[in-house]
């Protein structure tokens, strides 16, 4: 005889990731640094706009990278030039990072720094348009970029990414007079499935738009440590931004 | 291919359940799950993967059956639920609006788990009754 049984549970199916993106998020907060998820395809620009962004924001914010895409190590070298340290991720063969992935960069990390010197930690996520979205490694923002040359569909036929996206960079902007696509068609396409999250055109070669990208950085660290006498005042809760939640799942 | 690695926490958090129910080990005849269409799971790799992957463990024979869970958007302006379409930029067919809202397709939940414990005594009670 067997007494059949059944459990709701009612669980995130990825709730084990789950758990360890929030543990990795604790940590993120308790270092009082704000954690961005960068995604994107392959080679729509997220080791260019790194390096970019690094070289102008290293003399006002101490930040690090964890770099999970492994065909990089040059890339890894170009942007410790700047006096930036780059972690490797070790990915298997993974199309996407995931939270244990991370949590163990960051325990590379450490050995070299204290990362609560850091304001910002940067995640290089595999380039990949659509798992990385379900699976989140602790950020507090993600950033998905669109190159102008992969046409103005994209966000329609891979919406998941660009809706979880808090803030969109269409990038390559410097190559809009030889295609056939218009900037308005792709960042229309964009707010057809995100209506409010920032989407902010660059060019890492002009760099063109990386004011206003830099701008946002700057706000959304505002948000997560706003400027205070801090050596004066106990350590606060960490705060949590009001980030949004992953839908329900 | 991340069904794999779906699959792989699927199976994290199982063994979790399982150990609830400790020392007594469930025989799993069916795990329901509910997957929305506006995820990046595919339903037929994700029964494909979690076949491989529970072979000779305590989960063989476990069938996973998959409820699909379509999009559906409230379009904000008028209040009214619409089914999103691609071909129509995900806009609602009311107000035009762009994909504001939205009211399901996004899960990815282990709804229930079908389940039982055999009789026997020795499944049934602990490997050592204290006397
Ligand atoms: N014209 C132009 N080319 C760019 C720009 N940004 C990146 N590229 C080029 O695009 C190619 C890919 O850039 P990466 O920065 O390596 O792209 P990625 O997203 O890091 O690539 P993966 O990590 O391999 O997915 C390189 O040849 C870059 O030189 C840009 O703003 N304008
Ligand atoms: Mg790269
Ligand atoms: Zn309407």
């Amino acid at each position: 005889m067997h007494m059949p049984l059944e459990d709701t549970l009612g669980l995130n199916l990825l709730a084990a990731n789950q758990h360890q993106a929030e543990h990795n998020r604790e940590h993120f907060d308790a270092w009082r640094l704000l954690c961005l998820n960068v995604m994107s395809s392959p080679g729509a620009g997220k080791t260019s706009l790194l390096e970019r962004s690094l070289a102008a924001l290293a003399g006002a914010y101490a930040m690090a990278v964890l770099e999970g895409d492994m065909t990089t190590q040059l890339d890894a070298e170009r942007l410790e030039a700047v006096g930036v340290p780059v972690v490797p991720i070790t990915t298997g063969r993974s199309c996407h990072l995931d939270a244990a992935m991370v949590s163990g960069g960051l325990k590379l990390l450490r050995q070299r720094l204290d990362p609560a010197e850091l304001d910002l930690l940067w995640v290089e996520n595999v380039g990949n348009l659509v798992c990385p979205a379900e699976f989140e490694v602790g950020e507090h923002r993600k950033v998905a970029l669109l190159s102008v040359t992969e046409g103005d569909d994209k966000p329609l036929k891979y919406p998941v990414m660009f809706r979880e996206a808090h803030c969109v960079l269409i990038t390559k902007i410097d190559l809009l007079p030889y295609l056939p696509v218009q900037l308005e068609r792709i960042e229309a396409h964009i707010r057809q499935v995100n209506p409010h999250c920032a989407v902010i055109p660059v060019s890492a070669t002009s760099g063109e738009g990386f004011a206003a990208w830099h701008q946002w950085l700057a706000a959304q660290l505002a948000a997560i440590a706003p400027a205070a006498p801090t050596a004066l005042i106990p350590p606060r809760h960490p705060a949590r931004l009001p980030a949004r939640r992953p839908l329900p799942c | 291919m991340h069904e794999v690695d779906m699959t792989r926490c699927l199976l994290l958090s199982m063994n979790a359940w399982k150990q609830q129910h400790e020392p007594r080990i469930p025989r799993v005849s069916r795990v329901h799950l509910q997957v929305g269409s506006f995820t990046c799971v595919e339903p037929d790799q994700l029964v494909f993967t979690w076949r491989v992957a529970v072979q000779n463990t305590w989960l063989d024979g476990a069938e996973l059956v998959i409820e699909p869970v379509p999009l559906v958007g409230r379009c904000v302006r008028c209040n009214a639920t619409y089914s999103p379409d691609p071909e129509q930029a995900y806009r609602s067919p009311c107000c035009q609006h762009p994909m504001e809202e939205i009211v399901s397709g996004r899960e990815l939940r282990i709804r229930s788990v079908d389940y039982a414990f055999s009789d026997h005594p020795a499944d049934a009670l602990p490997a050592a009754t204290p006397a």
